[in-house]
């Protein structure tokens, strides 16, 4: 954009100290962690411990972004993007930098995270993050630029986790701000209208990147019959087929739809996706045999524990505990 | 409040002009009547910008937004940049308004950040709600020739977006030079934009670039439609009325 050069903002410089105008909080730069379109994120040093602090020179966009992350924050019972906590001006040199600081995620790129770990994972992780959409949606909003930049996966046990909530878009208004790969309307598959179906197609294309690393471009026509063809030629992506073309044909109203129709995949995939890690990695593979003679075994006592822990649980449910 | 309608004209060319009036001076009249000019310049990969001072100028003075782009990024770019000239316009209508409340030298920077807030969200009301009017003007000699097929692409893609909106949209392109004339009008003031590929194949393009004609003319159709709409609808921006 016309802005991109004047944006000063992108050069502070490690050990700077950033004083906030109003609320008076000061943050240490430690480091860069991007740069986007709007400003550029830095990590810092504060009475809070490690933040993120973004830093831009537009207020009206600053503070867009802030409407966004702290109508996320207030979100009750679920994470949803990172934690908000200020925003303020900071003065230097007589110019004004809007900057906003937020919670600091200490995460790995989706991909890298799938690949270091196995790609049992994507299902996984995609069970996760359809949930929070369904909560998202549930108050009202649509995420819009869905893709694996903006996910990060942290923590142990781990977990997805948002950055870039700037595409945020309340529902029945259109999209903000969208990525051409995973953008329904660039493949001529649906409208930019915000819906949770906007999402659900994005999320596709997220399973469909993770077997397609470097992406394609769409065709000149037919891009359902296109993106069929690339999903059967995939070993990665041909279980995921039958959720993979609702999503993408706008058959789910919902996130809960898609995400129950993965679980129950996954579940049944579960005992052919052992057998594939066996042969994908030696190391597994003599622990697995070993296992495999008392597999059935473990299985049935699994069955029972499990049983009774539902048992336990739906009779101290039945009793009013907790009411 | 009733909400005006937005008139966005976006110039879409790869070079400078070389003939008639010229078109700095075009798009700071067309500013003069409530119009905002944006320039989009379409390069080829390795492409020289000789263009890019007077794309930039032209965009300066018609109060919008220009931006050079690859063809293959055209159509993200054109939706981008209707976008944000839109809301740009309504920022600097919503400037105006703040000063009426906060006193002449205030700016939204002085409102503490809690506030400013409430003002991106009228911002993005009505951006979202107002009425829109796009004339879209495209060079067509002969080094865009070939860059044709990829405009008609991000027209459409334009539209996507655009009617994705609530509020209503009005679509109307202009080609230059054209066939007989300097410019010549392809579609006339519609609200659809899908007819587009009975359009395009039609182009044939020459040799001379009037970018300057070109403005001239989209000031004169805006000019047009507004007389034809007469005198009972009122074209000022906002307007208080009873909620
Ligand atoms: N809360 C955070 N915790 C850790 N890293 C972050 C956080 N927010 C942003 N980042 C890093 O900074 C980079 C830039 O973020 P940012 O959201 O500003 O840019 P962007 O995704 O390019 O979007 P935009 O164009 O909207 O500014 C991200 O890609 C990410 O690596």
């Amino acid at each position: 954009m016309t802005d991109s050069s004047k944006n000063q903002a992108a050069n502070v410089s490690y050990g700077t100290k950033i004083r906030g105008k109003w609320n008076n909080e000061c943050y240490q730069i430690e480091k860069r962690l991007g740069n986007g379109a709007l400003g550029t994120v830095y990590l810092a040093n504060s009475r809070k411990g490690h933040v993120a602090v973004k830093v831009g020179n537009d207020t009206m966009s600053i503070s867009s972004e802030v409407n966004v992350l702290k109508q996320l924050s207030k979100v009750q019972g679920s994470v949803l993007g990172p934690f908000f906590y200020e925003m303020d001006d900071w003065e230097v040199n007589g110019k004004r930098h809007p900057f906003y600081v937020m919670e600091y995620i200490h995460g790995e790129p989706l991909f890298s995270f799938i690949q270091r770990r196995g790609k049992e994972w994507l299902g996984i992780l995609m069970l996760q993050l359809l949930r929070d959409l369904s909560v998202l949606h549930r108050e009202g909003w649509v995420f819009g630029d869905l893709k694996p930049d903006n996910l990060l996966v942290e923590g142990a046990p781990p977990k997805m986790r948002w950055l870039d909530v700037g595409g945020t878009t309340v529902i029945g208004r259109s999209v903000k701000e969208f990525t051409e790969f995973f953008d329904r309307g660039y493949w001529g598959l649906g409208s930019r209208v915000a819906e949770p179906s906007y999402d659900l197609f994005s999320t596709a294309m997220i399973i469909i990147n993770a077997a397609y690393p470097k992406r394609f471009d769409r065709p000149k026509e037919n891009s359902e019959a296109y993106l069929m063809n690339k999903i059967d030629s995939s070993s990665i992506l041909k279980p995921y087929r039958t959720i993979l073309r609702k999503a993408l044909t706008g058959k789910y109203q919902h996130a809960l739809d898609m995400r129950n129709e993965l679980f129950t995949l996954l579940q049944e995939d579960n005992p052919k996706s052992t057998a594939r890690v066996k042969t994908t990695s030696r190391v597994t593979t003599r622990k697995q045999s070993k296992k495999t003679k008392n597999h059935k075994r473990t299985r049935w006592v699994e069955t029972v524990l499990l049983f009774a822990l539902i048992l336990t649980i739906y009779t101290l449910y039945l009793v009013g505990y907790g009411f | 409040m009733k909400k005006g309608t937005l008139r966005q004209i976006l110039l879409i060319t790869d070079g400078c002009s070389n003939q008639g009036e010229d078109p700095v001076a075009m798009a700071a009249l067309a500013r003069e009547y409530g119009m905002t000019v944006n320039v989009i310049g379409v390069l080829e990969e390795n492409e020289r910008t000789d263009g890019l001072k007077e794309i930039e100028n032209i965009a300066l003075s018609g109060g919008g937004i220009h931006q050079l782009v690859y063809a293959r990024q055209l159509s993200h770019t054109v939706q981008m940049v209707t976008r944000k000239a839109m809301t740009q316009t309504i920022q600097g209508f919503i400037h105006k308004e703040l000063q009426t409340i906060l006193g002449s030298d205030k700016e939204i920077e002085d409102l503490p950040p809690e506030k400013r807030g409430q003002v991106v969200e009228v911002v993005d009301d009505l951006g979202e709600t107002m009425d829109l009017e796009v004339l879209i003007l495209i060079d067509t000699s002969a080094s865009m020739q070939h860059k044709l097929p990829t405009v008609e692409d991000a027209l459409l893609d334009l539209s996507i977006s655009l009617h994705s909106r609530i509020g209503q949209n009005e679509y109307s392109l202009y080609a230059f030079p054209g066939r007989k004339k300097q410019v010549e009008r392809l579609m006339d003031w519609t609200p659809q934009m899908k007819d587009i590929h009975k359009i395009f194949p039609k182009l044939s393009s020459g040799g001379v670039t009037p970018t300057g004609p070109a403005l001239k003319e989209a000031i004169d159709a805006y000019q047009k439609k507004r007389s034809k709409r007469g005198m009972l609808e009122d074209d000022g921006f906002i307007e208080e009325s009873g909620s």
